[in-house]
């Protein structure tokens, strides 16, 4: 029974190898002829020649990402006599690292006998200098100068840019394989990332007849590469310095607007990297070192961090109240520092525990009177509030040309339903409608949106996409191809008179007597109109006092500031964010103030 | 030549013939795998580009495959019977590890870091016919349907595992194995038909879960020039350097193909398209029929073996050997789609070869433990 099984294995052997066998004789005696041909015919090879990648300006001409001829080491197998020899002795001679040898050894081993291969990238100028004296010793190594992407200001504007680094098998899968041949560094984030299309380039090809040994003997043909657009940037490398310089490490955003174009002036998020050590190649360590860093270096704040807006979103829940008629800007309330829903007898607190007293509107936005706000909020409504914030741009991305933008959150009834698992948890809370009165509870905003929203009020109502890219320059001909504003759509019903109402108060704020951030206002030679905002991070006893010495670091107020100038004719809108920074008036205002004061502080008004 | 094998050990060979029994080595399959070794070699050396270090590498791990191959001789085949269940059972765990490590990495992961790195799917290639082999072990022949059903479970589990890896070569080689032993077991023949059915059916089942790669390897092989420079360079290539071969070849280390590298995978999974180029038609046909002789011996031990469980998996390891050499032969004269199987003993690399010479180690304690029964 078992040897008629093997037979019948016996049988089912031969056949398949008869199989293979026939189809050995249909290649190699039917088609000999025509795989003889195709053979011949690869004696031509193709390699891509990669184009090189535009440069990014910024709005004066100033260069922000360049590509530098760096040096790099590089070996021939079929010239090197005795290749362990030479590497040993590259070793002592310093300009290896023992390390990497047995690494090294490999990686020549797995390349042909004439490909030249890297060694070691970015040589410095001394190591070059030190292989040039010993040249003659080492016959089949060279030194060769090959493009790496430099950024001359570093760490400066890195979370605007960008930064490249080596094709990953993520990006591979996006990619037209036969666009980026030869090509090995790729945009990551923001601008690189956005802009890779046009930044690249057309990759182009030489067909070259190799000989028998597979070197390059001539070149039969060749498609030189289209180098990629050269970007014009709408950022300010000066105002960035001063806004990165302000921050100081802390961590936070500055964002910096033109109101009337949606133009992006200042991008910081802070703290910063160092960009030009990706594009060198950097080691999992550092990288790991980068990613583990508990002040979230990588983390592009201005783009997505979402921070509760506190009072910075009043004069925007004013402008809702008044829109609605839901509130009478004449009308005085008494403050007595807390505020309670009709019939309840929880009390919202005020940040003035002993209140600020009579207070109409007007006074409510210059001292940020939150007693005030907790009514306004209350007899608007959670979603006449989410109408009109969204009018604003809050809510939703702004659509800036860059990737990961966080959409922020304007809460609603509808929202909290379908956001909650436990049906417990999905009733909307009048007193969370309280608290949104002065930017608390679920609202989250950017920094970018911030700036969006206060250069939306600068304007009246009209609201520019914002944009980081002027125009595409073509390198060669130097055309130069520009980008329109993009005004977006929105319900333009606030009146005139009440945009002139609010815009008073956010100058008073800078400038009246009694204005929150009256110190960063005070002696500017051109009007400014601001709003300051102190946003907790966490939620205090009903007996707790907030002191700031006492608690956690983590746990302090956001600092946060809003602001454009001149008022007359807004040239430019800002937003800055401290994280756990302290109040609005004494980290973020000023911070805010050196910015506007870069780019209007020498203009007589 | 199959008269040749069913000579005796002790008429076949002299003074030598006895030291091999002591050592429990047989001579005929240790002929034909040095022979085969050998010849792998030589197109090895032409493949690597005549680096000697790769050389060197390769021998290295060719010594310790036979050093593994001897010493498995020495276990008896009861012994192997006693530990396959084990065996089977630790390399199930084993792959259960390498997936939760894998989903841990979010990709293709067959290794298991224990120490040395191996991949725990080359332990089942061996453990699957030897726990299928004991299963059926002093049980009447053909099984029965519940036997048959329990089998397949058992073949499934590991054959699941290692597609998840994702590894859909030695998923499907390691399915075929254990399809091996069911059939040498001698199941009716209307259940082979059925099972065939059934694999047909579910032929469009499976295109469903592959992933875009595989789908795309199946289909550059119906049409390799819709992709001459992706997925189909690999079979365009190994067609030209086979057909350009001829019959004779174009000599030793002159096979433009693979010296100027226009050859992928060249010393790895497509090495049988350099040897069709170099050696031509007659030195593929050469190469094939020195694997026949090895499988052929394999197949007069399975058939001489004296009990269920070493006939068994004799028979299964020698057919399992087959399946390597014809998918590897036939992936790259483009009979059937791209899947990642070296040639064995002639493929560089490691640990295929430990286990297929650990295999033939088997197939010699079989042939070198049988007890003098009266005939």
């Amino acid at each position: 029974m078992f040897v008629r099984r093997v037979i019948v294995c016996v049988f089912l052997v031969l056949g398949l190898t008869g199989l293979v066998v026939t189809r050995l004789v249909q290649l190699q005696l039917v088609n000999f002829e025509y795989y003889s041909a195709q053979s011949q015919g690869n004696r031509i090879r193709v390699q891509p020649l990669p184009p090189t990648r535009g440069l990014i300006f910024d709005r004066n001409g100033k260069i922000l990402a360049e590509n530098l001829p760096t040096y790099q080491l590089e070996l021939t197998p079929e010239q090197v006599p005795d290749v362990d020899d030479t590497l040993r002795r590259l070793a002592e001679a310093g300009l290896i690292d023992a390390e990497n040898l047995p690494r090294l050894g490999d990686l020549i081993l797995s390349h042909r006998r004439f490909d030249s291969i890297p060694l070691r990238q970015r040589l410095s100028d001394t190591e070059v200098a030190r292989f040039a004296v010993q040249r003659p010793y080492f016959p089949g190594v060279e030194i060769r100068a090959r493009l790496t992407r430099n950024y001359p200001y570093g760490p400066i504007a890195a979370h605007a840019l960008g930064y490249v680094s080596g094709i990953s098998a993520a990006d591979k899968k996006i990619l037209d394989p036969a666009g980026y041949a030869g090509t090995s560094h790729i945009g990551k984030v923001s601008v690189e990332r956005a802009y890779e299309a046009q930044l690249h380039g057309e990759v182009g090809h030489e067909d070259v007849l190799v000989n028998a040994h597979g070197r390059n003997m001539q070149v039969l043909d060749a498609e030189s590469s289209v180098p990629g657009r050269d970007l014009l940037l709408t950022l300010d490398i000066e105002a960035q310095i001063v806004a990165e310089q302000a921050l100081d490490g802390r961590r936070g955003a500055v964002v910096g607007i033109v109101p009337s174009s949606g133009e992006i002036l200042v991008f910081a998020s802070a703290p910063s990297f160092n960009p030009n050590a990706f594009s060198g190649g950097l080691t999992p360590s550092q990288f790991q070192a980068l990613q583990e860093d508990s002040n979230q270096p990588l983390f592009n704040r201005a783009l997505s961090g979402q921070y509760p807006p506190g009072s910075t979103i009043k004069p925007m829940l004013a402008l809702a109240a008044l829109e609605q008629g839901t509130l009478d800007p004449a009308t005085r309330i008494i403050c007595r520092g807390f505020y309670t829903l009709p019939g309840r007898s929880h009390r919202y607190r005020d940040w003035k525990p002993e209140g600020h007293g009579s207070v109409d509107l007007h006074v409510a936005i210059t001292e940020s009177c939150d007693t005030y706000f907790y009514g306004v909020a209350n007899n608007l409504g959670i979603e006449a509030i989410g109408r009109s914030l969204r009018n604003f741009g809050l809510g939703s991305p702004t659509g800036i040309d860059m990737p990961g933008e966080s959409r922020g959150l304007v809460p609603s009834r509808e929202w909290k339903r379908s956001e909650f698992a436990n049906p417990a948890d999905q009733v909307w809370f009048p007193g969370e409608t309280v608290i949104t009165g002065i930017g608390q509870g679920y609202l989250l905003a950017t920094p970018l949106q911030l700036a969006h929203a206060v250069a939306t009020i600068a304007t009246r109502g009209k609201r520019y996409q914002p944009s980081m890219v002027r125009g595409l320059r073509d390198p060669v001909t130097g055309a130069t191809e520009f980008r329109q504003p993009k005004l977006l759509a929105s319900d333009d019903l606030t009146t005139e008179t009440s945009w002139q109402l609010i815009i008073d108060s956010m100058v008073a704020v800078m400038q009246g007597p009694k204005g929150t951030a009256r110190a960063s206002g005070y002696g500017s030679a051109y009007s400014i109109a601001g709003k300051t905002g102190t946003a907790q991070v966490f939620s205090l006893g009903p007996d707790e006092e907030y002191d700031e010495e006492e608690i956690d670091e983590s746990k302090r107020d956001h600092a946060l500031f809003i602001a454009f100038a001149p008022v007359e004719n807004p040239a430019i809108a800002v937003a800055v964010v401290v994280e756990n920074g302290g109040s609005g008036s004494s980290v973020a205002a000023p911070i805010g103030r050196q910015i506007l004061d870069t780019f209007l502080g020498s203009r007589p008004l | 030549m199959i008269l040749a094998y069913g000579l005796e050990p002790s008429v076949r060979h002299g003074r030598g013939g006895r030291i091999l029994q002591r050592l429990h080595l047989d001579g005929l399959l240790l002929a034909g795998i040095f022979a085969t070794l050998l010849v792998g070699a030589v197109v090895l050396y032409s493949a690597v580009g005549q680096h000697t270090s790769v050389m060197y590498g390769q021998g290295l791990r060719v010594l310790i495959a036979l050093g593994i191959m001897v010493a498995m001789a020495q276990v008896s085949p009861s012994v192997i019977r006693r530990i396959a269940p084990w065996v089977y059972g630790i390399g199930i765990i084993m792959l259960a590890m390498v997936l939760m490590a894998g989903e841990v990495g979010k990709g293709a992961q067959r290794w298991l870091d224990i120490g040395v790195r191996f991949q725990p799917s080359e332990i089942m290639k061996l453990a699957v016919p030897a726990v299928l082999a004991w299963l059926l072990h002093e049980r009447p022949l053909p099984p029965s349907l519940w036997l048959i059903l329990a089998m397949l479970v058992m073949i499934m589990a590991p054959v699941a595992m290692i597609s998840l890896q994702p590894d859909l070569g030695t998923a499907i080689l390691i399915g075929l194995t254990g399809a091996t032993v069911i059939f040498l077991a001698g199941i009716g023949a209307r259940y082979i038909f059925a099972a065939l059915a059934i694999v047909m059916a579910s032929m469009p089942v499976l295109w469903y879960f592959m992933h875009p790669y595989q789908k795309l390897r199946v289909l550059t092989l119906v049409n390799p020039d819709s992709d001459p420079l992706g997925a189909g360079y690999h079979i365009i290539q190994s067609k030209i350097a086979i057909g350009s071969g001829g019959i004779f070849g174009k000599g030793w280390l002159n096979g433009s193909q693979g010296q100027l590298e226009f050859l992928p995978e060249r010393s790895t999974d497509f090495i049988f398209a350099v040897a069709g180029e170099e050696f031509g038609l007659l030195g593929a046909v050469a190469i094939l029929l020195l694997y026949l002789a090895v499988v052929g011996r394999g197949f007069y031990i399975a058939a001489t073996a004296q009990d269920t469980f070493s006939r068994l998996l004799a028979g299964s390891i020698s057919l399992t050997f087959f399946f390597y050499v014809f998918v590897n032969s036939a992936m790259v004269t483009g009979l059937v789609p791209v899947v990642g199987i070296p040639l064995p003993l002639v493929s560089s690399g490691g640990t295929s070869m430990v286990t297929l010479l650990a295999g033939f180690g088997i197939l010699m304690s079989i042939q070198t433990h049988r007890k003098l029964l009266p005939r």
